[in-house]
């Protein structure tokens, strides 16, 4: 008999339409740090948030220490013992790092708040764990390194002995990253019982004992991480061998496409958001923009596209000065622009597909007649490009946007954006939440338009996919152009250094 | 296919809701008048029909006003805005339709109405387009400045009609407008009338009805079939994506809401240039209900203009109904509170097709396009 402290046992849940857990077993020993492995899509969440409460099982059982328990909401999870650092921190910001600890679990006397007992608690766990903090910083001045460690400190502070890190790497430096895997084993060590959701191979190999893989919403196995191999991991997640190599031709860069000129693009608290940013694309290469999230790549973007104004600077494309246009006239130019967040501007997700793959055309002579849209134009449109792309959906042009998977919901998009013939395609995180079919997909996409000769700017947190990708990487930190590398030159250290923004360099 | 089952179920939403709302109804009869109730309820739901034809042309008459208005409301909703303004709207077009009704004869024949509905129109156009501005350009939001102009629209409207050669200060209302300027009949009263003897006891329907139903079917096509259609609902739906798409969404605000203005315009100036019914502008500080009528109209219609000429109908036919329940002893008074509910439950109504819709999908089995179920759990 395994000293298991939780169980979850042949948990299923549906929701309308998907099963999004189907008779899944995790199985989490006492001080063992557990991975769980999947896509997105693949019904993580899901089941870390039926431990949590925020769900509940259709089927199957959750036990303690082996005996079986309810679960209803996150105050039972909490009387459990779970904690979970959710991937988006749930951080009340204009509150101190103290007050956000004690938050829900005050000690009072008589109605007053007992700050000086709380204070010497959490300075006592912060030393013994390593994790170091401000207590008087407010949430909205410290690092994402830092609220991170508050999370984890509300746990602890709570005495939580089961604690779930959902995703936590994705806005992290590499530095970040190792200090978070120390932080992971010393608490281990310490006899807590950690549950690590990640779709990052290396990470798991880096730090977990054991791995549970889920693919589809199914149980796929679990195994010992010393055992398996990155590749085997990966072949269980993805459910068939995975090609990591792209095909890639040598770098051959025309004239420059997009040219930015001393851009600064006003933020918040009277702080630049873009800082005096210059820097070229040509045609055939991919230039990828890393950075942590929140370094101004998007409000670059945003002055780019013509979303947002800028304060000072100058844009090009092809040499014409196109600062002062509008946003028609720069895409009638040809910029494609692949969004950052696909639901908010790449889509208007209660049109059907056809009607959003004519969202930039609809207004040309080819989809219009006398101010009447062409509906068989704009249909036959859309199946063209549903074929060219296959973008899957229920009911082909006439499925709602909203109904498709993110996955095909992606591909409409950038389906649309390369149709438009773009001078010059700027790409923003195309890949965030696909699995690794599409992204590969979507990577094999960007490279073909390169090697046609367009000029791409990529945005992206993922190192992985900067590496893969890009021709020259430009490093962003708080606003400002620290870094320039040619592709192949970079290593992950190196950039995180400066992504991080302890090394600088004029680029 | 996938649209037509989609109308279906915003339709049965609504017939929900006015069930409900009509079966609240039957309890307020109940309880003020508790032997008549039965025969109460009946009399509401014959409505019109209850006069022979011409209570039906009486039906046809008080919805046209309403439709306009609905098609006003409606109109906005499409695009993302709540049109609260329809009521000022209406009575600024009013106003000017019949100054120019009263007062422009030298122009000739059939001429003078069309010009009277024209300026009407255009004067709504322009009280819409001041919401629009204050929101494109200063972010002024329009409900605030919406309610703000019905009140400065009506006591404007009761300013000059006072202080003009319009006002007849014996009814406290405006005078006539010229014979020429009234809306025709357009043969409509040899249809719906009742016979006293051998007296065409004739209803009050002119041809308003036609004119807005066929505004009806314009907004149809626009919003349906062209570019700026696609644009204006592009905006109402997904502001964000509209402006990334390169439509510039201060214009599409101020055009909307001039639109929306204009068919408002249009409902008062078809209900002030018909003065043989008895419509005149009283001088009254009381905002015209057709106004916020047009609320209900527009969502028991799920703003689709050919589903507000049905519902448009419908609240007229209860109106009626409701007129005549005084015969037996209710206040009339009570339709409006029916009618009040019914828009309560309509408003639910978007609640009950969500609730619906979800229901039907359970119970099918979903292809690969299943959407991500986070999503759907965050609303429980």
């Amino acid at each position: 008999m395994q000293d298991y402290i939780i169980e979850m046992l042949h948990i299923t849940k549906d929701f309308p339409g998907i099963r999004a857990n189907d008779d899944i077993t995790l199985q989490l020993r006492r001080g063992e740090i557990h991975a769980l492995l999947g896509e997105n899509g693949a019904g993580k969440s899901t089941l870390m948030s039926i431990l949590f409460g925020l769900y509940q099982a259709d089927r199957g059982e959750i036990h303690k220490d082996g005996k079986p328990v309810q679960v209803r909401n996150p105050n039972d999870a909490n009387a459990l013992g779970i904690g979970m650092v959710h991937q988006h921190f749930k951080l009340v910001h204009n509150f101190t790092v103290l007050e956000n600890i004690v938050l829900g679990v005050e000690t009072t006397e008589h109605g007053v708040l007992k700050m000086d007992q709380a204070r010497e608690r959490v300075m006592e766990l912060s030393q013994r764990y390593g994790l170091s903090i401000d207590p008087d910083a407010h949430i909205e001045d410290i690092t994402v390194g830092m609220q991170q460690r508050v999370e984890i400190l509300k746990m602890l502070y709570r005495d939580n002995q089961i604690l779930i890190f959902d995703e936590p790497t994705a806005v992290l430096t590499p530095q970040e990253i190792d200090e978070l895997m120390g932080i992971m084993r010393g608490l281990a060590a310490e006899g807590k019982s950690i549950l690590f959701i990640t779709h990052k191979l290396a990470e798991i190999k880096a730090v977990a004992d054991r791995v549970t893989v889920l693919r589809k919403g199914a149980y796929v196995g679990t195994v010992q991480v010393a055992d398996t191999s990155v590749e085997e991991m990966a072949e269980m997640m993805v459910g068939r061998k995975i090609n990591f190599e792209l095909d890639k031709q040598e770098v051959n860069p025309g004239k420059a496409a997009l040219s930015v000129r001393d851009l600064s693009v006003a933020g918040r608290h009277n702080k630049k958001a873009v800082d005096g940013v210059s820097f070229d694309v040509h045609q055939g290469e991919i230039v990828c923009i890393a950075g942590i999230d929140g370094n101004g790549q998007s409000e670059l973007v945003y002055a780019l596209t013509g979303l947002m104004p800028l304060q000072s600077g100058q844009v090009l494309m092809n040499g014409e000065d196109i600062t002062q246009y509008s946003i028609r006239r720069r895409n009638d130019l040809g910029m494609g622009h692949i969004p950052e967040d696909r639901h908010k501007y790449g889509l208007v997700l209660d049109y059907d597909l056809q009607q959003n793959l004519a969202l930039k055309d609809y207004h040309k002579p080819e989809m219009q007649q006398h101010g009447f849209i062409r509906f068989d134009r704009v249909r036959a449109h859309a199946e063209d490009l549903i074929s060219r792309f296959d973008i899957r959906s229920a009911q082909g042009p006439d499925t709602v946007s909203r109904s498709m998977s993110g996955g095909n919901q992606q591909k409409a998009i950038i389906a649309r954006e390369i149709d438009i013939k773009p001078e010059v395609l700027i790409a923003v995180q195309p890949t965030r939440g696909l699995d690794v079919g599409a992204t590969m997909y979507i990577h094999e996409q960007l490279i073909k338009e390169r090697d046609s000769g367009k000029a791409v700017l990529l945005i992206s947190l993922e190192l992985d996919e900067v590496f893969q990708l890009a021709d020259r990487i430009l490093v962003i930190f708080e606003g400002r152009i620290v870094a320039e590398f040619a592709g192949k030159e970079a290593t992950a250290q190196e950039l995180g250094l400066y992504m991080a923004g302890s090394r600088k360099e004029n680029a | 296919m996938n649209k037509v089952r989609k109308s279906l179920s915003s339709a049965s939403a609504s017939l929900l809701a006015i069930v409900a709302g009509l079966l609240a109804g039957f309890v307020i009869l109940l309880i003020s008048n508790p032997q008549n109730a039965l025969r109460g309820l009946g009399t509401i739901l014959i409505g019109g029909w209850n006069n022979g034809m011409k209570g039906v042309g009486q039906v046809l008459y008080f919805a046209t006003p309403i439709i306009m208005t609905g098609l006003s409301v409606g109109f906005a909703f499409k695009t993302g805005m709540f049109n609260i303004g329809a009521s000022g709207q209406l009575m600024v077009g009013g106003f000017v339709s019949v100054y120019v009704g009263v007062t422009w004869t030298f122009l000739p024949g059939a001429l003078h109405w069309m010009v009277a509905l024209l300026m009407g129109m255009l004067a709504g156009m322009v009280w819409g387009m001041i919401v629009g501005i204050f929101k494109a350009l200063l972010n002024v939001h329009e409900v605030i400045s919406s309610i703000m102009l019905n009140y400065i629209g009506m006591y404007g409207v009761n300013y000059l009609v006072k202080n003009s050669h319009l006002f007849d200060a014996l009814r406290n209302q405006t005078v006539n407008v010229a014979n020429n300027a009234v809306i025709p009949k357009a043969g409509l009263d040899n249809i719906f009338y009742m016979l006293k003897g051998r007296f065409h006891d004739a209803s009050s329907v002119n041809a308003g009805i036609l004119i807005a139903i066929g505004f009806a079917v314009l907004i149809y096509i626009l919003l349906g079939r062209t570019t700026f259609g696609y644009e204006l609902k592009a905006c109402g739906f997904n502001r964000h994506a509209s402006r990334y798409a390169g439509i510039s969404e201060n214009r599409a605000i101020i055009t909307s809401m001039a639109i929306a203005g204009g068919l408002a315009g249009v409902a008062g100036a078809l209900m002030y240039l018909a003065p043989a019914s008895g419509m005149h502008i009283h001088v009254a500080e009381v905002l015209a209900a057709q106004g916020f009528n047009g609320i209900a109209v527009a969502l028991l219609g799920m703003s689709n203009p050919i589903g507000i000429i049905f519902t448009g109908l419908f609240i007229a036919h209860i109106t009626v109904g409701g007129s005549y329940l005084q015969s037996l002893k209710y206040m009339k008074e009570i339709i409006d509170v029916i009618i009040g509910l019914i828009i309560y439950f309509s408003a639910f109504s978007l609640l009950v097709r969500d609730i619906m819709r979800r229901v039907a999908r359970r119970g099918k089995e979903k292809d690969a396009a299943a959407p991500e179920p986070v999503k759907e759990e965050v609303e429980r």
